[in-house]
């Protein structure tokens, strides 16, 4: 596992630059969610989803990128895969790009749902999970939330559903980077303790650093029968850029030139 | 000949599911607690492993349907249509719309008809909120029957779309042998005086009226408008360039509605014809019944007669 981390952590390197460059070609983008979610796709992608022939692949496990508006991670994921051509970077966010500035199923591959409405991607990720477990299959289902995004009710609605239809088939992974748009989650929406929250409704509860490999592969090992699971990630908000870290203000700004290339440098040297 | 028992659209839409959930294994109902009023509590007794109560959360019953959809399952989702259409209304834009989801919606005790409820659940907007969305098809069934036979036509449909039914009981004005399609006007009745165009169940009313009409020597047109969304135009403009003139009747408000559908639909395509509405005029509903409250809002027999006798002068 250790070489496998020793990989994993210069893909997350990779990842983070090619963040920022989409971001800065684009003049437009979220970097701060990006960066925050970057080791939980790599563990998605590389360990924990059984992907078998790849995205056309009916069978394969399903992943729903909720906080849709942070998909540069999964671009770049799916850059440094060469799943996607480095070179189609530059037509991120703009007219006539697969890149859409949220997933769209059909354009990109492994996009199993168009989110970028808050909250819906996890209602409609429990709905698939029902939908397998309906259908007897053992296809699971793991969905990226934010923590901001889960202001919205909806998300505490499917929750419930969750648990109510005993979906142990179902992952949410709340990527609690503790920033949002206008604020720190803490001064916009308070939402207490997320733990007691998901454990109250019935959920099997981790409580993790989102940014440790070793964390996250134990988290993603636990299951109970009949109980959803919920994986809580700590994280950093623009995680790898000292100026960008816990920092507002880069959710949904692009970085300019000259902080795009102190940001590159930051994330090589470290 | 039509059955003179009254029975109510949202019963058809019941019967319409049991008739399609033993021919499809792929069918399957969520709803939001409200199986008894909407008439999907008879799906459940049949098939109760493809039924999924969803609680009181329509938002949620709409995106888990988006979901069920994506892996291969027909969904009906059912509540009322101050829910369905209005309070998850963005989800069914962007779980449903936005991600071509097959998803089949149905809003029951729509416009003033669930008359003891109140204004609250006086779904006079659901039209408008629907037939915004891209490519939503907007059904409304004018009776039980023809409302049992367009679930068949929505399971057939590929593609999301929403119907309307009522709690309202009236009278079988269509058969279960009618041919109809989605998107093609009903021609009920033709006369050479007047063009009466109406939707769902204000149709059985207006068949009523005709009758009236022609008792006085004045012979309508009905045309039943199943399909709000989308829109028979050339139907319409055929009967219009006729009769040169126009009355739509709608239980909707008239901002938003089947009027404005009809109405731009034969703008620049007919010379001077005459026009008026039969519909809710931008206010909110109360308590009442049916009986008490159309004559408040305009929608009684009495006042379609009087604007068809109008129309003619």
């Amino acid at each position: 596992m250790d070489n496998n981390f020793n990989q994993w952590k210069s893909l997350a390197k990779e990842m983070r630059k090619d963040i920022l460059q989409m971001c800065y070609l684009a003049n437009s983008g979220h970097p701060g969610g990006s960066l925050s979610c970057v080791e939980i796709l790599i563990v998605l992608f590389e360990h924990q989803m059984r992907l078998l022939s790849g995205s056309d692949d009916e069978k394969r496990d399903r992943f729903i990128f909720s906080k849709g508006h942070a998909v540069p991670a999964q671009y770049a994921y799916m850059i440094e895969k060469g799943i996607l051509d480095r070179e189609e970077m530059k037509t991120f966010r703009k007219q006539g790009s697969r890149l859409q500035g949220h997933p769209v199923k059909g354009k990109t591959p492994f996009t199993d749902f168009n989110p970028g409405s808050l909250g819906q991607g996890v209602s409609a990720a429990t709905g698939m999970a029902l939908g397998y477990k309906m259908k007897n299959s053992d296809q699971q289902v793991y969905v990226l939330i934010g923590d901001g995004e889960s202001d919205e009710g909806i998300v505490w609605e499917a929750a419930s559903a969750a648990v109510n239809y005993k979906l142990d088939n179902l992952t949410y992974i709340v990527d609690i980077n503790g920033v949002q748009l206008d604020g720190t989650t803490k001064e916009i929406m308070d939402l207490g303790d997320l733990k007691m929250r998901y454990q109250a409704i019935g959920f099997i509860v981790d409580e993790i650093d989102g940014h440790n490999f070793a964390e996250l592969l134990t988290a993603f090992s636990h299951h109970q029968p009949g109980k959803p699971h919920v994986i809580l990630a700590h994280t950093v908000k623009g995680k790898g850029v000292s100026f960008m870290e816990g920092n507002c203000a880069f959710h949904g700004k692009a970085p300019n030139k000259e902080q795009l290339d102190i940001a590159i440098k930051e994330i090589e040297e470290a | 000949m039509a059955e003179e028992k009254l029975l109510a659209t949202r019963a058809g839409y019941g019967q319409g599911l049991l008739d399609i959930g033993e021919k499809y294994d792929d069918v399957i109902v969520l709803e939001g607690d409200l199986g008894g009023a909407t008439g999907s509590a008879a799906f459940r007794k049949a098939y109760p492993d493809r039924y999924i109560e969803a609680g009181i959360a329509e938002q949620n019953e709409v995106g888990m349907a988006a979901g069920l959809a994506s892996v291969g399952f027909v969904p009906f989702v059912t509540s009322f249509a101050m829910f369905t259409a209005g309070r998850a209304c963005e989800i069914v834009r962007n779980a449903v719309g936005y991600n071509h989801a097959n998803v089949k919606l149905v809003g029951s005790h729509s416009g003033i008809t669930p008359a003891a409820d109140g204004g609250s659940h006086m779904c006079i907007e659901d039209f408008a909120w629907m037939k915004v969305i891209p490519h939503m098809v907007v059904l409304n069934p004018c009776d039980y029957n023809q409302t049992r036979l367009m679930v068949q036509k929505m399971y057939e449909y590929d593609g999301y779309c929403y119907m309307r039914t009522s709690r309202e009981p009236v009278k079988n004005i269509t058969t279960m042998d009618d041919d109809i399609q989605i998107g093609k006007a009903q021609v009920l009745r033709e006369g050479k005086d007047l063009t009466i165009a109406s939707t769902g169940i204000m149709t059985t009313f207006v068949m009523d009226v005709a009758d009236q009409l022609s008792q006085q020597g004045i012979e309508c047109t009905v045309l039943n408008y199943h399909t709000i969304k989308p829109f028979d135009g050339e139907t319409l403009l055929k009967y219009v360039s006729t009769t040169n003139n126009l009355l739509t009747v709608e239980e909707h408000n008239i901002i938003g509605g089947f009027s404005e559908s009809a109405t731009a639909a034969l703008f620049g395509k007919v010379g001077k014809i005459k026009y008026d509405y039969v519909a809710v005029q931008d206010c909110f509903g109360q308590t009442g019944n049916r009986q008490s409250l159309f004559p408040i809002y305009g929608l009684d027999n009495q006042t379609i007669y009087n604007k068809a006798i109008a129309l003619l002068k």
